[in-house]
């Protein structure tokens, strides 16, 4: 076959497949970086879906797939969903942004939803939470709770996401104790058991009795059950299963309501690019239960705090704020732009260490 | 009762027929493990088999073949060079990140200028810094005698920090808000392996392997060199006899392997993958491994493998979104073929006598 003919039946198979599929149900695909049973990030990415296809029932038909890697076998994946007849296809890691953009360019009348990234087109749009308010409330509960004034935190790669969060902790954290200090460990992972059970068994040999982490297993809780008096938070997900002690509470991601609304919005015709950040008051970030082995006075701060966030009458980034380098950020009672958090390369003043680089 | 005799000469007709056999076997055992999974077996298969090549999409899975199997043909053709020696360089994922690595500094150190020199530049400094990370352990085995397995794999989880710290600070996008990559080279004309004909699949690391194909066949089989490669895999003393200098022989078989993994390491990252990033290596350095020794070490074995393994990959795939079969099925999959391939190994080197239990 010639060239040419060949890519036209291509271009064709390609405009046959989308057009069929939009008048039977509407079909949504999913992305994942890990396996659905991570008990983190992907987890929850995973119950999206599920939330989708209990709502709209036979309307919809959804499908995935996990562990995809970032970069070439992710366009592949991406454009495997979009030639299977995707109408709608959220792609849940940042490593996914050009694979998303390149595909997306192919097949215009698809459209793409990518989690985390900055870069849109007509048929991409972004999503992510703010993640940072959760931190903010778990901050507090932190300097209220440790007794050795050192708070542990496993950070996995020195990006705005990440920064934003240790930032966000320490600010409310202090706040609620002055002689709290952080000892933040880089973990250079998202989701590795081993290296995270490594580093907050060395947080905790270093004193701290607090662990805050912004990786997806639950070693560094099982890590800290074995410790005397340690307290830890669920990241990405509930994690339950430690729960009173040493897990006190979490912050959960909550994709089901946006994955709902943006299915919606394709079902009606009524689907447009955006970029959306919602946080605690569109029910995005949720604050898992705060457990009995946080007093009632700190639990009753912590969820005013968290109200308080959510009605908007208290950012968790509030001036007067300086940088590390004791350069002056916000002015008394002005709030940090999005601009600046999204991209935050920086620490408050008051962390010790740099961000490597 | 079932006896195995060994064979005074290993079975050339079972060295062609094991690989088949493995590939019946495995799709026989993965049939039953996808019926446990609740699925249909016989759909499963043929989805992973069938689909890809001639499926209603195999307009774009086939070319996807090449792009996926150039990586695994082109560093594991260097692999076997040394496997055939007894020359175990285990470090292939390394030499691929370094490779990757050093040939996208020398692109992005020319970004934004445009010239046609960019990108040969860029495919030398790929292969050097293959070959560079190969020559610690090739130089350490022959000044110290250090074992060449840990050696390379070690230098693996090495590479893959110096990976991560390349994504987060020197190689990083200055135009990414931050965030961890480098910038993309399939936005920039002259650091980009482009596909040679659009559609094809067909880049620069697509020739590449097939010239490397062609380089080990000639070497192996009509040079002296693939003699004394040979020769010193089967009987080392009396290669040592026949004039061959093991240490030499060390070096250019870590050598070449890990420029050749290098060099697949630069196409991706210019091509296909676009750009350097936390995640870059996906175990293309590893499963080249698997892809050697299911082509038998012989470089038309090689090459045929790899496309078979591009092809469980991408039909892997498809039946992961189609049929909803979990990941680790699928590489569970891929594994049973090795397993089996080893397994049925023996046929080659025994054979299976059916003798009568004699009473006692």
């Amino acid at each position: 076959m010639k060239l040419t003919k060949f890519l036209a039946s291509a271009a064709l198979t390609v405009g046959l497949a989308t057009s069929a599929m939009a008048q039977d149900k509407t079909k949504v695909g999913f992305i994942y970086v890990g396996p659905v049973g991570d008990g983190g990030w992907t987890y929850e990415h995973n119950q999206g879906r599920l939330a989708v296809e209990e709502h709209f029932g036979d309307k919809v038909e959804t499908v995935f797939q996990e562990s995809v890697p970032e970069g070439a076998d992710a366009e592949r994946a991406i454009t495997q969903m979009a030639l299977q007849g995707a109408d709608l296809i959220f792609t849940t890691s940042f490593g996914y942004m050009e694979p998303t953009l390149s595909v997306a360019g192919k097949f215009p009348k698809v459209k793409f939803e990518h989690a985390t990234g900055y870069k849109t087109a007509p048929n991409v749009s972004t999503y992510s939470a703010r993640f940072y308010e959760g931190r903010a409330v778990q901050g507090h509960i932190a300097g209220r709770m440790t007794k050795s004034n050192i708070i542990g935190y496993i950070a996995s790669f020195p990006i705005p996401e990440v920064i934003r969060g240790i930032n966000s902790a320490y600010i409310h954290a202090k706040k609620a104790n002055p002689d709290v200090q952080f000892k933040i460990i880089w973990a250079y992972t998202w989701f590795d058991p081993a290296k995270e059970a490594d580093a907050a068994t060395a947080l905790i040999e270093q004193g701290a009795d607090v662990i805050l982490q912004h990786t997806d297993s639950t070693a560094p809780q099982a890590a800290a059950e074995k410790a005397e008096g340690v307290i830890t938070f669920g990241q990405a997900s509930d994690m339950a299963e430690y729960a009173p002690a040493p897990r006190v509470s979490s912050i959960i991601d909550n994709w089901a309501p946006y994955y709902i609304a943006r299915t919606q919005a394709v079902m009606d015709g009524s689907w447009q690019s955006v970029m959306t950040w919602d946080g605690i008051s569109a029910g995005m970030v949720k604050i898992g239960e705060i457990s009995d082995a946080v007093p009632a006075d700190v639990k009753a701060e912590a969820l005013a705090l968290k109200d308080a966030i959510a009605a908007g009458t208290n950012h968790p980034f509030t001036g007067p704020l300086k940088k590390q380098d004791g350069s002056d950020w916000l002015a008394a009672g002005e709030t940090a732009d999005d601009g600046t958090l999204a991209g935050m390369n920086f620490y408050v003043e008051g962390i010790e260490g740099d961000i490597p680089n | 009762m079932l006896k195995l005799e060994k064979r005074p000469q290993p079975s050339q007709l079972w060295t062609y027929l094991t690989p088949l056999l493995a590939v019946i076997i495995t799709m026989i055992a993965g049939s039953a493990l996808f019926a446990l999974l609740g699925k249909n077996p016989i759909e499963a298969v043929a989805t992973i088999f069938w689909e890809p090549l001639f499926g209603e999409f195999s307009f774009y899975y086939r070319p996807q073949l090449l792009v996926k199997g150039a990586p695994l043909v082109l560093i594991a053709i260097g692999l076997s060079l040394g496997f055939r020696a007894g020359i175990w360089n285990i470090g292939a994922e390394g030499q691929y990140i370094i490779g990757a690595i050093t040939g996208a500094a020398v692109g992005l150190a020319f970004y934004p200028a445009e010239s046609w020199l960019i990108f040969p530049l860029m495919v030398l400094a790929g292969a050097l810094g293959g070959l560079a990370w190969a020559m610690i352990p090739a130089f350490l085995q022959v000044r110290f005698g250090t074992n060449e397995i840990l050696v390379s794999l070690m230098l693996v989880y090495v590479a893959e920090q110096l990976l991560a710290s390349m994504s987060l600070g020197l190689l990083k996008n200055p135009e990414g808000f931050g965030f961890p990559g480098s910038r993309n080279f399939q936005q920039y004309a002259s650091g980009h392996n482009a596909e040679i004909i659009t559609g094809s699949g067909m880049h620069w690391g697509v020739v590449a392997a097939l010239i490397a194909v062609i380089f080990a066949y000639i070497l192996l089989n009509r040079h002296i060199l693939g003699y004394h490669i040979r020769l010193t895999g089967q009987a080392p003393r009396a290669a040592r006899f026949a004039g061959v200098r093991p240490n030499l022989l060390i070096l250019f078989c870590l050598g070449t392997s890990g420029a050749l993994a290098g060099l697949a390491g630069l196409f991706e990252v210019s091509g296909p993958a676009g750009q350097i990033s936390i995640d870059f290596n996906v175990g293309y350095g590893f499963t080249a491994i698997i892809v050697a020794f299911l082509g038998r070490l012989h470089p038309v074995g090689i090459m045929l493998a790899g496309l078979l393994m591009a092809l469980t990959y991408i039909g892997g795939e498809i039946a992961q979104s189609n049929l909803g079969l979990p990941a680790a099925a699928i590489q569970l999959f891929q594994g049973m073929l090795l397993f089996f391939l080893l397994a049925v190994d023996l046929l080659t080197n025994y054979r299976i006598r059916f003798v009568k239990a004699e009473t006692a």
